[in-house]
């Protein structure tokens, strides 16, 4: 294993991490495929040599990153959070990565931003389910800005101190724990700092299911199903289900930013 | 297909059974040695849910098969539709021990959420078929009674395709397909002499 050499954070969890074969082996990420394994399976056709990630909208210095840039200048810190998906299952993962905010200090955040916008790479030759129009690609994701300058937010480039496995998102994807799984945007090519909430791909396929906030919540349920317990991927056959904890147990961080807000009615 | 019909009256039709319990034994086996990934409990339901959809459709598929091009499999239907009935009814076991645990959940989910609620109400609509698929029930009910009841198939199976539609997330097209085959072989014998007619028509 290359060994990132990643610090330990005060945000970790003391939980014990998923495997590391669930975690890259049991993947939603469309663009390779619907199925669980289609990632683990398809996900090494994605070229990630000389990537390079675009910055505009309300900055100072809009450009286009390499991953070189990315990275000079940051400190890879190991962050294990919870990790909650919306079909209510969980994995605990040990990230890699730094936090948003410092690269948004970087580029220097206009007075008047108040999103961020993430963009992921559409490339149809290499990556066989954008063939078919399960959602409308490319995948888009978006935070409010306090959401984004949030300690807790990430932008990862590896887990269990490797570099960051294709099917998990390589080279760079966001982590926000508190949300459910579908926010943490993948493969990111493109960060845009916008006045207005921007569009996510869920929200828009499925407005009713899917809202602009997605913070794990155990009282509002998704119309198909209950989001009042999850079961934790790894424990067989006859794991017991637990508890989902509100905002993913990130409350005591996160839930200041929501203040006054129907959780409800902003799901 | 003579050669074929002649072969297949030498197979008794209750071989089927054993041969049918093989996948569903293999898939728990599978499940505990870890051969069905990290989450064998979504594994092992969602294949049953999509085997049993498979023999339901088989179910539907033959009368077609035997009008349209001479297949005779109709003494095999029972055995094919019993199959289908218990895998659905051990995906059903699945979803309720394994997957959702909670028993208070369970009446919430079947109640609120409307693919449970259609996969149920299929589920419950093919109780009486399969309690009536033996001999006895059909000398019982009578010949015409019979196959009124067993109409409820054509209900029953676009019901399940439905409930797998609406599943999964995002506009998939693995249930699509199986709603058109459905649709298609139930169109195929609602309006025969409505296609016949046309058919001939486009020849001329």
């Amino acid at each position: 294993r290359a060994g990132l050499a990643a610090k330990p954070s005060q945000y970790s969890t003391v939980e014990e991490p998923t495997s590391y074969e669930a975690v890259t082996s049991y993947n939603n990420f469309y663009e390779f495929g619907t199925g669980k394994e289609d990632p683990a399976r398809n996900a090494h056709m994605l070229t990630t040599d000389g990537w390079q990630v675009q910055i505009d909208g309300l900055v100072d210095k809009p450009g286009t990153w390499t991953m070189d840039d990315v990275l000079a200048g940051t400190t890879l810190e190991e962050r294990i959070y919870r990790f909650r998906c919306v079909e209510a299952w969980s994995m605990v993962v040990p990230w890699v990565g730094f936090e948003l905010a410092d690269m948004l200090n970087r580029v220097g955040v206009q007075p008047s931003a108040k999103y961020v916008a993430f963009e992921t790479a559409l490339r149809p030759e290499e990556m066989p389910g954008v063939r078919t129009r399960v959602i409308d690609w490319p995948y888009v994701e978006g935070l409010r800005l306090d959401e984004a300058m949030n300690p807790l937010t990430i932008l990862a480039t590896g887990l269990y101190d490797e570099p960051m496995p294709n099917q998990n998102g390589a080279p760079i994807r966001l982590v926000v724990p508190w949300k459910y799984g579908f926010k943490s945007i993948k493969s990111i090519v493109r960060i845009t700092l916008t006045d207005s909430e921007p569009p996510t791909s869920w929200n828009k396929s499925q407005p009713r299911e899917y809202g602009f906030y997605s913070n794990v919540n155990p009282e509002v349920s998704h119309p198909r199903w209950s989001q009042a317990s999850e079961r934790e991927v790894g424990g067989g056959l006859l794991a017991r289900r637990k508890p989902t904890l509100m905002f993913n147990g990130y409350g005591q961080e996160v839930a200041s930013l929501y203040d006054g807000m129907d959780l409800a009615k902003y799901y | 297909m003579d050669p074929i019909n002649s072969a297949l009256r030498r197979v008794p039709a209750w071989v089927l059974y054993p041969l049918g319990a093989l996948p569903v034994i293999w898939l728990f086996w599978a499940g505990i040695r870890g051969d069905l990934g990290v989450d064998p409990v979504k594994a092992i339901e969602h294949r049953l849910g999509l085997w049993g959809l498979w023999l339901l459709i088989a179910t539907l598929a033959i009368t077609p098969l035997q009008r349209h091009a001479g297949l005779r499999l109709v003494r095999f239907r029972r055995a094919i539709g019993l199959l289908g009935f218990y895998y659905i009814a051990a995906h059903l076991a699945v979803w309720l021990v394994l997957d959702v645990q909670i028993p208070a959940q369970i009446w919430g989910d079947i109640l609120k959420r409307p693919y449970i609620t259609i996969g149920m109400v299929a589920f419950v609509l093919m109780i009486p078929l399969a309690l009536t698929s033996n001999n006895w029930a059909l000398r019982r009910l009578g010949g015409e009674r019979w196959r009124r009841l067993h109409r409820l198939t054509y209900l029953v199976v676009p019901l399940g395709a439905v409930h797998f539609v609406m599943v999964v997330k995002g506009w998939q097209v693995e249930p699509f397909y199986y709603l058109a085959a459905i649709l298609g072989l139930l169109a195929l014998r609602l309006r025969p002499g409505r296609l016949l007619r046309s058919r001939s028509a486009a020849r001329t």
